[in-house]
C-alpha cells in the first residue's frame, strides 16, 4: 500500500510518518500544499493520502477534488484542525473516506488508518 | 467577545498540549490590552480571521518552550524551522478547533510566523485584545485573541 502525506507543517508530516500503522505502508512522498499533492499523486499513484485542509497555494478541499479526478480510487483521510461539522461533511461528500481532527492521538490516527484499509 | 467564546480558546489550548504533548498547561486569568500593546515572546504564529468575525488569533512563546513541545511530539530536530513550524501549528490548531463552536463562518488563514517583537503587525485600532497567559513548566507563553 502506497501512502502520500499532505500537510503544510513538517512536524505534522513527520508525526504521521512515525505512527505505527504507517510503518506497514510505503510512504511514497509528502507534500506541503494541495497543488504539490496533485502532482505527486500523478507521479506516485498512491493508494492512500492523508490530507490537511488549510494550506497555501491550494487548499485541501480543492486538492481532494482534483486528486479524485486523476485517480478516483484514492482513499483520502482528512487530518485537519477545522473541527466544525460542516467542513467534515463537505470533505466526506466530495469523496474523502475519513476525517480526524488535530490534535490527534496515536490511537486515533491508527484507528483511522485501520478503517481506511479495512475494505481493500 | 463573550465569556463562553473566550473559553473555547482556553479549552482549545489546554487540549492541544494534553493531546499532542501529553502534558497539562496552566492557564492564567485572561486580561485585556489595548491594540498598542502586543504581547510577544521569541516566536509568534498569527492566524488571520475573516468571515463573521475579523481580526487575528496568535500564539507566542519562547524558543525553550517550543523546543520542549517539539520533543514531546517526538521530534528530535529542534532547529529554527521547526520552532517556527510548531508555533504556527499551535495557533492553527487552536483557531481551527474553535470552529467546532464558532462555526464555519469563522474563517482562518494559514499561519504567518514572526520572530521577535511584533512591531510590523497592525492590529485593529478600536479593538482590545484578550491575552490568555499560559504556563508550561518553567516557561510562559500567551494566546492572544483580537477579534471585532
Amino acid at each position: 500500500m502506497k501512502l502520500l502525506i499532505v500537510d503544510d507543517s513538517n512536524i505534522i508530516r513527520r508525526k504521521i510518518r512515525r505512527s505505527n500503522k504507517v510503518g506497514d505502508l510505503e510512504v511514497v512522498g509528502s507534500a506541503c500544499n494541495g497543488l504539490e499533492a496533485v502532482e505527486l499523486v500523478k507521479q506516485t499513484q498512491p493508494d492512500l493520502v492523508t490530507m490537511d485542509l488549510t494550506m497555501p497555494e491550494m487548499d485541501g478541499i480543492e486538492s481532494i477534488e482534483k486528486i479524485l479526478e486523476v485517480k478516483p480510487d484514492t482513499r483520502i483521510l482528512v487530518v485537519s484542525a477545522l473541527a466544525d461539522k460542516a467542513t467534515a461533511i463537505r470533505a466526506l461528500t466530495i469523496g474523502a473516506r475519513g476525517f480526524i481532527c488535530k490534535p490527534f492521538t496515536e490511537d486515533e490516527l491508527n484507528d483511522a488508518f485501520e478503517q481506511l484499509l479495512e475494505d481493500i | 467577545m463573550k465569556e463562553e467564546q473566550l473559553q473555547v480558546f482556553i479549552e482549545g489550548t489546554k487540549y492541544f498540549f494534553s493531546t499532542f504533548a501529553g502534558q497539562q498547561v496552566d492557564v492564567g486569568v485572561p486580561y485585556l490590552v489595548s491594540s498598542d500593546t502586543k504581547v510577544a515572546f521569541d516566536y509568534t504564529g498569527i492566524i488571520g480571521i475573516a468571515g463573521a468575525r475579523k481580526g487575528c488569533v496568535y500564539f507566542s512563546a519562547p524558543g525553550r518552550l517550543l523546543a520542549k513541545l517539539l520533543q514531546a511530539l517526538g521530534e528530535d530536530d529542534l532547529e529554527d524551522d521547526n520552532l517556527c513550524d510548531v508555533v504556527g501549528e499551535v495557533a492553527n490548531t487552536v483557531s481551527g478547533n474553535a470552529r467546532r463552536d464558532l462555526g464555519p463562518e469563522f474563517v482562518i488563514s494559514v499561519p504567518v510566523i514572526v520572530k521577535g517583537q511584533l512591531e510590523d503587525i497592525k492590529l485593529p485600532r478600536e479593538i482590545r485584545s484578550f491575552v490568555i497567559p499560559i504556563t508550561w513548566g518553567q516557561d510562559k507563553a500567551a494566546l492572544v485573541i483580537c477579534l471585532e
